[in-house]
């Protein structure tokens, strides 16, 4: 029975791959060498396609042919991606990145990162200018849960034992003991949630958790007047958000366009653009091209 | 290799204790999958036996739930959780609304199919409507009925654990969370669970199945599909495709 | 509420980017069928032909139907050894469920064909390769058209979940919807699944009266 299944596996594969070289599964025209074009990737959430959309709208102001495509997924098929030539530059951030290529770094500031990102980094690819903005993770809680006298992780170490903290699947295992040991903070309950996403924010909102933990940039902090807790003890890595480029796809004057979008970007008018996607409902292109007109570049 | 992470992860003493552990993950979907279909039940067998008894709105019926069998489960639970804002409950209410259509074909079609002849000879023999209805028609339907039953049961396993993306408890957890960090250990263990799961439960439902349809009934299917064959009967009237996909393998509808 | 959806679809970016959704929900889709047809066809005709076989593939392809499809979805890579987040696993999946959906009705089918018919082919000249191709198989087209229907509205619904694993398709506007907390993408996803699941409900209708001439000449149909 076994054998039966697997051979029609394996049938399907091989029909699958005797076609697969016409249909646009693999994605991946070459994007190119200095002057072809320039395929800009995006993971699949907002903030991650406006950059995408800036970086490609940046280019082709300096001259050079550039698109993008969104979506692609998580940070490994994307940095394959970036590898194999499928595609040119991502937008990406720095803690995260330097995580990826090395799991053992326990660096966390913003400038100790970004020196170590640029020796991480594999050959062939290259991490141009870090932004001054950060989407980092941040603990937060309600504007009543705040005025009993909590604005950093430290203020709340000690009632951590009454609240449950929403948070995505993954953050029990990478952040549980961590906060812990550093903070002596230990949560009545770890409800799993999403990344940043409205399970959080409704459960935070509803009092089934206390605590939700989210990302710097989110348009939800502000619009349901959530409190941010000080880091003191930089739990969290920086996540300066950076332009993961292949150097063959991106030439001099591509990389000085990248580089001025860096210097314009900070954490503030980066929240906006976010916010205009997820709560104004405009598109990514659209806000993308006007942050690049009212930067001049 | 893979299967070395599923085994690391399935072998890890940690994950199957607390809250998060594969047997509380179990439950909790074992929970909402049969809470849902016998939900799904209690609405879908009174309306198709009465659709089928009186012969009216089965049209409207076989129509609807083929609409139904068509809506992209993971749009559903989306909408229905950004609609009431959020919480378990509206999406329980998906997995109903799922479950419904599977089971009322079913029965709609099990009484359908009840021999005219048979109908006609307890008419005859002094039988009242309703003692006709719960005599011989009903029983009659049993073995469409429970394959009604064990479809919406397939589907709603497979969309509780879709609907772990809006963020419903159980196997799909697993799944998803192994997913965002490619953790393919959780994620493949999850998915391994999920399908273990749908198996188990279908295998269950075909013994249920066989305990509750009369034995003249299981020998009767045998001998007139036989008949059938020989006789050369299109299988492919619409009523007819209503019946077959009724059942488990010739395929209803899908999460 | 309308307005909303009239904002939505007034940007042409996006009516673009829906665009390349549909197309690529519709190949995820579809090419699935036609890989099952090409599978289930000799794998049912294997089943009519060799008794013990029927069984066997009968039995595992009831069991692969029961699994879950965003399970079947990660399982595949697993077994077949391709990349997990590669969406020619969606293809595969649901190739392997169509197929397993049709090999029942296709060995049934072939069962069901008249044994004088095959006789009379037979005694006409016909070796048995194109014999099956002309005759018995064009016999089978009305229960194999009724299995692809039904199997081409479950994978159109079912390529959507496959936007929780990256895959691309229509899908991709409810993850992006929920992520947002706007309803008028996924309401628009929703719609064009719909649609698209009766285009071709449609079109293979018309295809089997074209490829079943006979049935509309007699008025009756012979499986």
């Amino acid at each position: 029975m076994k054998r039966t299944l697997a051979v029609v596996v394996s049938a399907a594969a091989l029909l699958l791959s005797a076609c697969g070289s016409s249909d646009s599964l693999g994605g991946g025209e070459d994007s190119g060498s200095g002057g072809g074009q320039i395929v800009v990737g995006s993971a699949d959430f907002s903030e991650n396609k406006i950059l995408a959309e800036i970086y490609a709208g940046a280019l082709r102001n300096a001259g050079l042919d550039a698109t993008t495509k969104q979506n692609i997924g998580a940070r490994e098929v994307v940095v394959t991606a970036l590898q194999d030539g499928s595609l040119g530059v991502v937008p990406e951030y720095s803690g995260n990145l330097l995580t990826f290529f090395d799991k053992a770094n326990e660096l966390t500031t913003s400038e100790e990162v970004y020196a170590a990102l640029g020796e991480k980094t594999p050959d062939g690819l290259t991490v141009l200018d870090k932004a001054e903005a950060e989407d980092k993770d941040v603990l937060v809680v309600t504007r009543e849960t705040a005025a009993t006298g909590i604005a950093s992780i430290e203020d709340l170490a000690p009632r951590c034992g009454e609240f449950v903290i929403g948070a995505a699947g993954e953050w029990e295992t990478r952040w549980k003991d961590e906060l812990a040991e550093l903070y002596g903070c230990t949560f009545k309950e770890f409800k799993a949630t999403d990344a940043g996403g409205p399970i959080t924010v409704d459960a935070l909102k509803n009092g089934e958790s206390q605590v939700a933990n989210l990302f710097t940039t989110s348009a939800d902090i502000a619009a349901n007047d959530f409190v941010q807790l000080a880091d003191p003890k930089n739990m969290y890595p920086a996540q300066n958000v950076v332009p993961l480029v292949r150097d063959a796809a991106v030439n001099d004057r591509g990389r000085a366009a990248l580089n001025e979008v860096s210097a314009a970007l900070t954490t503030e008018n980066l929240a906006e653009l976010v916010k205009r996607v997820d709560v104004d409902k405009e598109t990514p292109a659209d806000v993308a091209a006007n942050f690049l007109q009212q930067n001049g570049i | 290799m893979i299967f070395v992470d599923v085994w690391v992860w399935l072998s890890d003493p940690e994950n199957w204790s607390g809250a998060g552990g594969i047997p509380a993950r179990v439950g909790q979907h074992l929970l909402y999958c049969l809470a849902a279909t016998a939900f799904a039940a209690l609405i879908a067998v009174p309306l198709g036996l009465y659709v089928g008894h009186t012969g009216r709105g089965g049209v409207v019926l076989v129509g609807g739930g083929n609409a139904i069998r068509a809506l992209p489960t993971l749009g559903l639970v989306t909408v229905l959780y950004l609609v009431a804002g959020g919480g378990t409950v509206p999406v329980l209410i998906g997995l109903v609304v799922l479950a419904v259509p599977p089971i009322l074909a079913g029965t709609y079609a099990g009484v359908q199919d009840v021999d005219r002849g048979v109908v006609d000879a307890a008419s005859g023999m002094g039988m009242t409507d309703a003692q006709r209805l719960w005599q011989v028609e009903l029983p009659n339907a049993l073995p469409l009925l429970m394959g009604g039953v064990r479809n919406a049961m397939l589907q709603v396993v497979a969309t509780a654990s879709v609907a772990a993306y809006v963020g419903l408890g159980g196997l799909g957890r697993p799944l998803l969370d192994g997913l965002r960090v490619l953790d393919y250990g959780q994620l493949v263990g999850g998915a391994l669970f999920v399908a273990l799961l749908a198996v188990l439960l279908d295998l269950l439902l075909s013994v249920v199945q066989r305990l509750v349809v009369p034995r003249g009934l299981r020998l009767a299917p045998a001998s007139a599909a036989r008949r059938r064959v020989r006789r050369g009967v299109d299988d492919s009237s619409p009523q007819k495709l209503v019946a077959t996909a009724g059942q488990p393998d010739s395929g209803g509808s899908r999460a | 509420m309308f307005a909303d959806l009239g904002k939505y679809l007034g940007n042409a970016g996006t009516r673009a980017q829906i665009a390349d959704h549909l197309v690529e929900h519709v190949y995820l889709s579809l090419l699935p069928i036609v890989f099952a047809v090409l599978l289930a066809v000799p794998l049912g005709w294997a089943c009519h032909r060799y008794r013990p076989l029927r069984g066997a593939l009968i039995g595992v392809a009831n069991v692969v139907y029961t699994v879950p499809s965003l399970a079947l979805f990660v399982i595949i890579p697993a077994v077949a050894g391709t990349q997990i987040l590669w969406p020619g696993n969606v293809i595969i999946a649901l190739t392997v469920y169509t197929t397993a959906l049709l090999i029942r009705p296709v060995a049934e089918a072939l069962d069901a064909v008249p044994d004088h018919v095959v006789a009379a082919a037979t005694a006409m000249g016909y070796r048995p390769l194109p014999r099956f191709l002309t005759v018995e198989l064009p016999l089978a087209v009305p229960v194999l058209a009724a299995g692809v229907r039904v199997g081409s509205v479950s994978n159109i619904s079912l390529v959507s979940v496959g936007a929780i694993i990256g895959s691309g398709g229509l899908g991709v506007l409810f993850t992006d919807g929920f992520s947002r907390r706007y309803l008028a993408p996924i309401l628009v996803g929703i719609v064009l699944t719909l649609a698209l699941a009766l285009v071709v409900d449609l079109l293979l209708v018309a295809l089997r009266r074209a490829l079943t001439p006979w049935t509309r000449a007699q008025g009756v149909s012979v499986a």
